[in-house]
């Protein structure tokens, strides 16, 4: 009975686990088999671990001792996850750059991510939490350097592994810390420690704890100063791949860490406004201000990434039930606007040319309109313009920090947006108004990748125009954490 | 109960039409398409004037949800000072798209379907009465201008649409924070979380409060009206933008600012205004000389018709904050005027500057022999753009001025010397581009108006005889909303001086 229940809570995981062995196996017996066989028993496993997570909605079931939660938070996330995996599979199908996966090995690789990021949302222990990160990083060191022959994307990837490694390091010394003061690696055991008065060392023990997991987990979200891999494994990974670290991995990273500080600081917040504000409004800025300079796109996005970050911790200082639904409505938003934005990079390379530079989509407007207005669309929403996801994500998160009072954080947070704007423009001003010199080529439109693209667009729009929905399922989402 | 909205089908037909436009490959049929559009949504917004009872209240009105979670809704209204700045763009479009019938070279559908999207967001803007619905509007207004300016425009196209978002971007998204504010102060004092303009303007914000909401809302729109020293981006923006651009940026756009104040800064934040009154008066009279000023040296002509919006606007300003029936009628007429007057001479520069691809002043001169209709249409629009009595422009300024000079001497006289310089410029350009010998030998072979051009003309020009003659017929709709809206500004601003800092509202609400 208990161990059913128990199988149950983590039937998405599971679902999603089985899924990877299972494409692997499929590709040792099924040499010559299409690549689409995988992508189908793939999307299979994802749809049906979407299934399984909306089956157990509202049901707050726990398993295996209380180590896995399937609460509406982490059932949410899951979902979150699949859609990222789903969209940028999608991508991976119809990339030039597939000549560089090793087909079932990626698909189950990304599954296994998946995993890692699943268990990240839907623990309330840290161990299952620093295991969900380890899963997830280490599928990502494995995706990170698909291009195997490409010497810079070797390089990135092995950054990304030191980095990586660190602040897995960083991470598990700060449990191990929070351990020797709470005497406990569940959440709930250490807030029970902090509510029911640590004395002065082990409040200060837990404090530093506290700072190390943020500073581990801020590695994998790219906040300043944390930030260092991203730019170049954004630039050196794969585009689908990047689309997927880009949005899927940041959203496990704030996941894990809206779980552990609002569970934990419960009444405690003011410990932590202060070095939270300063980590968001950093991120913030420095994140526009080099995305500023870059010719590159994917390098653009890449900061930009570090900026759109900053954005979401202002949410989280603002510390109550709005600013934690707008987190999780904005890693939504930016999970189809970047994915957007990434595959359209990729709906335009071919193998003869990789589209990554700004002056490579010069004119585009007049040579392939739809792609062109698909393009400034994602970067609307990116910039925050409404009637975008972005506009409203952002009018979200914001609106949280006013209503706790922080308006200076929120008028820095606008003077970024504007910044950012320009950069954003910029992409729009390359396509509409400049005329490309030479004729340029661009790859044939690609289906799976249409299918990607038209999916990320209407999410887009529609979540701009029509937000009242998700806007009230996250914040009834949120109250199991707050 | 279930009305007709006609408010939401006035705003939402052009942005419809759009969507028609985007299959069509035939440029003739689609460019005639939007035509009819356009002149279908004048069609059905001209009801909206008869329609209009004779009172202060928001008519028209749609309420729906639209975000219950935060208590945004889709909430149209409009009263007369909003019924006109809604007819004028519905108005101005259709004579846009006639004008730019062969004027625009490159993609013809997207510069239809930006101005046509372009118009749905103004209209939305004029008529919405939720804070949020205001922003999403005002915000999207800015991506088809941007469009437009931007592949349309002339040579530095790229850095004036630049300008002119990031000008605009940095006012909007300070006053996206002071609506959160607000929003936030509304529904902690009342418990009811919403955006509704209505029901915030009810209550009374803290006098400290004001002055910072007051400061985020008014540089929003003071860059858009603009006041100097924000108007920097105003004469990029204008001399870049396709004709049909500027007219409706000079038509309509600025008046957003102007309206921005009506609708939100006056009763929002009495007190604030009150405070900043003179400032903005001075700053007014400051836009009205210096804007003469500058515009007396242009020697291109759009330039100059640019700067020209820079002093109108100033008078309009004026009018606004003299808070009284006479200054705030007149600035409302004024808005319209302006719109007129101003819109009718870029549609003029932009037809010789289609014949000879050059606006400067000098390369000019004896056209009224060469193209005497032409002349004739640019005598109309000059004169009332200086304010001739017997032509619309002299019933705003005159308001305005009168209303300045009941509330202060001092600013009404600064004012007046606005209207001497505007005869001084408008006439020495029109002087020097009219009369004289016909010396260029380039401008021996110009062919005068043609019927496609007369045809856009005739209306505005008529509208600005009419208004001239009978201006009763506006002033009428707009008093009541007028009246109503002083009368409540003041009423607050007499209540808010007996209250202290609230001091007990303070410290629980941010």
């Amino acid at each position: 009975m208990n161990l059913t229940t128990s199988i149950i809570a983590a039937s998405p995981a599971i679902a999603l686990g089985v899924t990877g062995f299972v494409v692997v196996a499929l590709g040792l017996f099924l040499k010559n088999a299409s690549r689409y066989v995988f992508l189908a028993v793939s999307l299979l496993g994802l749809i049906i671990s979407a299934g399984l997570a909306v089956n157990i909605w509202d049901q707050n079931l726990t398993g295996f001792s209380k180590m896995i939660l399937a609460d509406n938070f982490a059932l949410v996330f899951y979902l979150l996850f699949i859609v990222s995996a789903i969209l940028s599979m999608l991508l991976a199908m119809g990339s030039h750059e597939q000549q560089y996966m090793l087909f079932p090995e990626y698909f189950s690789v990304t599954l296994f991510a998946t995993v890692g990021m699943g268990l990240m949302a839907a623990s309330s222990n840290l161990l299952i939490i620093f295991l969900g990160l380890e899963t997830l990083s280490i599928s990502l060191y494995v995706l990170a350097a698909m291009k195997r022959t490409n010497e810079a994307s070797l390089e990135s990837a092995f950054k990304y592994f030191l980095l990586g490694a660190f602040s897995s390091s960083f991470l598990l010394y700060g449990i191990a810390l929070v351990y020797g003061a709470s005497g406990g690696f569940d959440l709930s055991n250490i807030a029970q420690v902090l509510s029911a008065g640590a004395t002065g060392g082990e409040h200060k023990l837990l404090l530093i704890g506290g700072l190390l997991i943020v500073i581990g987990l801020g590695f994998k979200v790219a906040l300043f100063p944390f930030h260092m891999w991203a730019p170049d494994v954004y630039q050196g990974a794969p585009t689908p791949i990047t689309a997927f670290m880009s949005t899927g991995s940041k959203a496990a990273g704030f996941a894990a860490m809206l779980r552990i500080l609002f569970t934990v600081t419960d009444g405690a917040a003011q410990d932590w406004n202060g070095i939270l504000s300063v980590l968001a409004v950093s991120a913030m800025f420095v994140g526009n201000i080099s995305a500023l300079r870059q010719q590159n796109i994917k390098r653009m996005l890449a900061y930009s990434s570090i900026a759109h970050a900053g954005y979401i911790l202002v949410g989280i200082v603002a510390w109550n039930e709005t600013g934690a639904a707008g987190v999780i409505f904005y890693l939504l938003a930016y999970t189809f606007m970047n994915i957007g934005a990434f595959g359209a990079l990729s709906f335009l390379s071919s193998e003869k040319r990789d589209i990554v530079a700004r002056s490579d989509i010069q004119g585009l407007a007049s040579s392939r309109p739809i792609t062109a207005f698909l393009i400034a669309t994602f970067m609307f929403a990116l910039a925050g313009l409404p009637p975008t996801a972005g506009f409203m994500g952002k009018f979200y998160l914001f609106s949280a920090a006013v209503k706790a009072g922080h308006v200076w954080l929120v008028i820095l947070g606008v003077i970024n947006s504007m910044i950012s704007l320009y950069y954003y423009l910029g992409i729009v001003i390359s396509m509409y108004m400049r005329s490309s010199d030479k004729t340029e080529t661009y790859a044939r439109p690609n289906i799976a990748i249409a299918i990607s693209l038209a999916l990320a667009v209407t999410a887009s729009l529609g979540l701009g125009l029509f937000p009242s929905f998700l806007m009230n399922t996250f914040e009834k989402v949120v109250s199991v954490i707050l | 109960m279930m009305k007709f909205p006609i408010l939401t089908i006035v705003a939402g037909l052009p942005a419809f039409i759009a969507l028609i436009l985007l299959p069509i490959k035939n440029e003739r049929l689609f460019k005639v398409v939007s035509l009819i559009g356009s002149l279908l949504t004048f069609t059905v917004s001209l009801p909206l004037y008869f329609a209009f009872q004779t009172n202060s209240e928001f008519q028209f009105t749609e309420l729906c949800n639209w975000i219950p979670a935060i208590g945004a809704s889709y909430n149209l209204g409009i009263d007369g000072i909003s019924l006109f700045m809604v007819l004028l763009t519905t108005f101005l479009t259709p004579i846009i798209i006639l004008s730019s019938w062969n004027s625009v070279k490159k993609s013809m559908k997207g510069f239809l379907i930006a101005m046509l999207m372009l118009e749905t967001g103004i209209l939305g803007a004029f008529m919405a009465l939720d804070l949020l619905l205001f922003y999403m509007f005002w915000e999207v207004m800015l991506i088809p201008m941007y469009f437009l300016i931007g592949i349309w425009g002339g040579e530095r196209r790229i850095y004036a649409a630049i300008k002119f978002v990031l000008y605009t971007v940095v006012g909007s998204l300070l006053m996206l924070v002071a609506i959160l504010f607000i929003y936030y102060y509304h529904g902690g004092l009342t418990g009811d979380y919403t955006f509704n303009l209505l029901k915030i303007q009810q209550i009374h914000i803290p006098l400290g409060y004001q002055t910072w909401l007051f400061l985020a809302f008014g540089l929003s729109f003071a860059i858009k009206a603009p006041i100097f020293p924000f108007h920097t981006w105003l004469p990029d923006a204008h001399v870049e933008a396709p004709t049909g651009g500027s007219v409706i940026l000079a038509g309509v756009l600025l008046k957003m600012g102007t309206y921005g104040f009506l609708r939100f800064c006056l009763p929002l934040f009495p007190h604030a205004v009150e405070k900043f009154t003179p400032l903005l008066l001075t700053l007014g009279v400051i836009g009205i000389i210096y804007g003469a000023l500058v515009a007396m040296v242009q020697p291109d002509m759009k330039k100059l018709v640019a700067y020209s919006s820079v002093s109108h606007l100033g008078f309009v300003i004026i009018g606004v904050f003299s808070m009284n029936a006479q200054g705030v009628a007149g600035g409302v007429i004024q808005m319209v005027n302006h719109g007129l007057s101003t819109g009718a001479l870029f549609l003029l520069v932009g037809m010789i500057y289609e014949r000879r691809h050059t606006r400067l002043i000098s390369e000019f001169g004896g056209l009224a022999k060469q193209l005497p209709i032409f002349t004739v249409f640019f005598m109309i629009a000059t004169l009332s753009s200086i304010g001739l009595p017997g032509l619309n422009g002299f019933v705003g300024e005159y308001l305005i001025l009168l209303g300045a000079f009941l509330h202060d001497k001092t600013y009404a006289i600064f004012a007046t010397s606005g209207v001497i310089l505007a005869a001084v410029y408008m006439l020495y350009m029109f002087q020097r581009v009219m009369f004289g010998k016909l010396e260029n030998e380039k401008n021996k072979k110009l062919a005068d108006l043609s019927a496609r051009e007369i045809c856009l003309m005739v209306p505005i020009l008529a509208l600005i005889i009419l208004i001239g003659v009978y201006p009763g017929f506006i002033l009428r709709k707009i008093e009541p909303s007028v009246n109503h809206l002083i009368h409540s500004v003041k009423t607050k601003q007499a209540l808010e001086q007996k209250i202290d800092e609230p001091l007990a509202l303070d410290t629980t609400h941010p």
